[in-house]
């Protein structure tokens, strides 16, 4: 039997971006915080140090930040009639672990999801009917919209220190920034960052195409900063080990510099590091959660932690388990469509080409992970007619690599040897000479994507494992056929020597890593039919559970999802300290 | 080439240089691979000339047999020439060796629990095998195939032979009679060889930063914002700095 501990008011589950925000907002609005996570501590002052954090094999290839597949993991499958099988070593997506989560090692491409995103089937019956949408796609609007956000957009750049330049300034749209994003208060809080000459290339390229290209937004500092809550930021020094590493500069907007240090100074908060939550428990009348009960990994004792609240606020995947190991809400059943936890499961797609140039020198190690130019033509451009192409969504188009370390980078032009003198002769030359050119594209949900949980696989406390369904359907393959066209005909334009030109994605594998936007699952909307949390992020069922992060988004755009997932924890925050701790209840009436 | 770090550099590099004790010195002990890496990074040539005095460089994890296969393997794959010293010489015999005998090898972070199901490949690596057992599995099957087809064991066949070997086994044409998926093995084979040559020298490949030269990585240090905008569209080139030339 677990031990119960004194109550609180609030219990944390996970110490990343979201659980990091929510636990400063709500201490200092006077509650008493208890954080838990399962991994271990992280500091940037000794974690994150040179040379140690510059390991490749360690954190890049072995994936040391990342959640433990030994320990826990997800059965994956393609379609409901295939078996599904565990996912016995991370691959596709790398889910965090650990004080900071994904936040420590993600990449820091920042984006605001605007009205195109929250009211999805609104403005697509609106613009091409009803019968654009086809019956399997199981959109819906978000019940919350950009002009709600916007404050909150604004909010979470600055906290993470993103350079960017504006392209809609209250409806001024400015040349250089992305004219097609829905308007903005403020500039971004920084410049952006220098540009490589990938960047320069491709921006020459399209703007000559008729495209708009401008600086991908990004929370790597391009000057040293100093945040609204005083955290120091350094200046990026373009080290290029960002995704998979921690910053050793303190350049990166990461939940480490930022929120998490603030929050553990406040005497409200509590956070027990090792500590592993099993179950959200209820009262006796399913209306309220009584907190959460979770093994302590440094002794094995289960504790029971009382709360007035409970705050999910782990990976998206995991919120989903342990909604569907706690029994709250009914699990997706995807031959009835009945159920909402697991449903609307989406990832993303996208495709690329690679350039070779006998003239030019990248020098692919001087690198950030989100820097070089975008365009948006393909995506957030609404004048863009889906009509020809027959697809919901959109696509970024990007150049503007991420790093050059070695084991994972070695382009090589298509049909060059694997091995011996000719390999090392290409690999020598085309490390210097080759550029990527990007797109990262929306999935829309399909009643046959889904999580649920595994008949036959477990993790260490003896607790099915969740079970991944998810293919690439007809509508995101059309999209990655037309964008590979794009992506193929601005290359043809570059001079480049050769081409491996780009694809479409045609079926989901678990290996190799492809992204680690995840979404869906617990997914937010207008009405409790339809979701499992309210435009707060607040449970229909337990008005006291609030379930954060992208497994709230019902579906996922083009965008990298961390923009939306900081802004909504501060919109819940906001809801949670002005209305919900004032009169708690329901803050939207089903 | 002149960096904000030049000097710095230098100044390592003349440390490492000093040869094996600073480099054991600067690995603090922590672990074995310390002791035996120190000398193939300090001089290759002469660590070799030892282990050949001495019987090899010492295989934790590697049967006789198998380290014959390793070397044959890596010095096919990485032959000396203009570009970089043989696989044995960067140390990627060794990276391997170490990589099996530790945590990695023996199934770190790896999900062991059955059943154990083919899958699809979809759905990722689902042997029942950690990949300590799977280079052991894999290297008999291969030997198996060799002698089969051409008579003799990998590490006994010409250069030309070897290739040849390698070619099909990256082409998906060979089965092997055990059942272990050929596909499977080569694909880890290759990712390892891989790591041997680009991971930092402290894990025992990689030595005297040869695969970082091959490609002009400088390592560690990368403070590159004086040099982002400076070095647009110009090769940058500098000594490659290792984690043991910083601690």
């Amino acid at each position: 039997m677990a031990r119960k501990l004194p109550e609180t008011d609030v219990v944390i589950v996970g110490m990343g971006w979201t659980g990091g925000i929510l636990a400063k907002e709500l201490a200092e609005a006077g509650m008493k915080v208890v954080v838990l996570e399962r991994g271990a501590m992280r500091r940037p002052e000794e974690d994150f140090q040179v040379p140690r954090i510059r390991d490749e094999l360690r954190f890049g290839s072995r994936t040391d930040l990342m959640m433990n597949t030994a320990q826990d993991t997800l059965t994956v499958r393609n379609t409901p009639d295939q078996e599904a099988l565990p996912m016995r070593r991370l691959g596709s997506f790398l889910p965090g672990e650990g004080v900071g989560g994904a936040g420590s090692h993600w990449n820091g491409v920042n984006w605001r999801w605007g009205d195109m995103e929250l009211q999805i089937r609104t403005k697509y019956e609106e613009k091409y009917g009803k019968a654009f949408v086809p019956e399997e796609m199981t959109i819906q609007d978000w019940g919350v919209t950009y002009a709600e956000l916007e404050p909150y957009y604004d909010k979470f750049e600055k906290i993470a220190g993103v350079s960017g330049k504006a392209g809609n300034l209250r409806g001024r749209r400015i040349d250089g920034g992305n004219i097609f994003e829905d308007a903005r208060a403020n500039e971004f809080p920084l410049p952006p960052l220098e540009d490589p000459l990938s960047g320069v290339l491709f921006a020459e390229a399209a703007r000559k195409l008729g495209y708009n290209p401008h600086p991908r937004p990004s929370a790597n500092a391009s000057r040293a900063y100093t945040n609204p809550d005083g955290s120091r930021l350094g200046a990026c020094q373009y080290c290029g080990f960002c995704e998979r590493f921690g910053c050793e500069s303190n350049a990166k907007g990461t939940p480490n510099v930022t929120v998490i240090p603030i929050a553990l100074r406040n005497p409200n908060v509590t956070l027990r590091t090792h500590s592993w939550v099993t179950t959200v428990n209820k009262d006796s009348d399913g209306r309220k959660a009584t907190g959460v009960t979770y093994t302590n990994l440094l002794n094995g004792e289960e504790l029971e932690q009382p709360a007035g609240m409970v705050i999910l606020a782990a990976y998206g995947l995991n919120n989903a388990a342990l909604m569907m190991w706690s029994g709250i809400g009914e699990i997706y059943n995807p031959s009835t469509g009945q159920g909402l936890i697991g449903k609307n499961y989406c990832y993303q797609t996208g495709t690329s080409a690679q350039l070779f140039f006998e003239d030019k020198f990248f020098n692919p190690f001087m690198a950030t992970g989100s820097w070089g130019q975008n365009i948006d033509n393909f995506n957030t451009n609404w004048e863009f007619d889906r009509r020809p192409h027959n697809y919901v969504g959109g696509s970024t188009i990007a150049a503007g690599g991420s790093n050059g370390r070695p084991i994972e980078y070695r382009p090589l032009p298509a049909g060059t040897p694997r091995w011996g003198t000719e390999w090392k002769r290409a690999t020598r030359k085309w490390y210097q000479g080759a550029m990527a050119i990007g797109a990262s594209g929306s999935v829309m949900p399909n009643r046959a994507n889904f999580l649920d949980l595994d008949p036959t696989y477990r993790n260490v406390f003896g607790q099915p494992l969740m079970r991944m369904t998810f293919e690439y359907k007809p509508n995101e393959i059309r999209m990655t056929e037309h964008i590979a066209g794009v992506i193929n005909s601005i290359a043809e334009t570059m001079g480049a020597a050769s081409v491996n030109r780009a694809g479409p994605r045609r079926s989901w594998t678990v290996v190799p890593y492809q992204s680690t936007h995840n979404t869906g699952g617990t997914i937010m909307g207008r009405t409790p039919r339809e979701s499992v949390v309210n435009k707060y992020l607040q449970s229909w069922q337990l008005h006291n559970l609030f379930v954060l992060g992208a497994g709230v988004f019902p579906h996922n755009a083009a965008y990298n999802p961390t923009g939306p997932v900081g802004a909504l924890a501060y919109w819940a925050a906001d809801a949670i300290k002005n209305q919900y701790a004032r009169a708690p209840g329901p803050l939207v009436q089903a | 080439m002149a960096s904000d770090n030049g000097l710095e550099r230098r100044s390592f590099l003349k440390g490492a240089a000093v040869g094996g004790a600073a480099a054991t010195t600067a690995l603090g002990g922590t672990t074995a691979l310390a002791q035996n890496t120190a000398a193939p990074a300090a001089a290759p040539a002469a660590a070799a000339a030892a282990a050949g005095a001495a019987g090899g460089p010492g295989y934790q994890y590697l049967k006789p047999d198998e380290a014959a296969f390793v070397e044959a393997l890596v010095d096919t794959m990485i032959p000396a020439d203009e570009l970089s010293p043989k696989g044995t010489d960067v140390g990627i015999n060794i990276f391997i060796d170490r990589a099996l005998a530790d945590g990695w090898g023996k199934g770190d972070r790896l999900y062991m629990q059955g059943p154990w199901k083919p899958g699809h490949p979809n759905q990722g690596y689902q042997l029942a095998l950690t990949p300590a057992q799977l280079w052991r599995a894999g290297i008999e099957a291969t030997n198996a195939h060799c002698v089969k087809t051409l008579g003799k064991a990998f590490d006994q066949l010409t250069t030309a032979q070897r290739n040849q070997v390698l070619t099909d086994l990256d082409a998906g044409r060979v089965t092997f009679d055990s059942g272990l998926p050929a596909r499977v093995f080569w694909g880890m084979v290759y990712q390892n060889v891989m790591e041997g040559m680009f991971a930092d020298p402290i894990y025992g490949g990689n030595q005297d930063k040869a695969g970082w030269k091959l490609v002009g990585f400088p390592g560690v240090i990368q403070n590159n914002r004086n040099n982002v905008v400076a070095y647009r569209n110009k090769r940058y080139e500098a000594d490659p700095v290792s984690i043991s030339d910083m601690s």
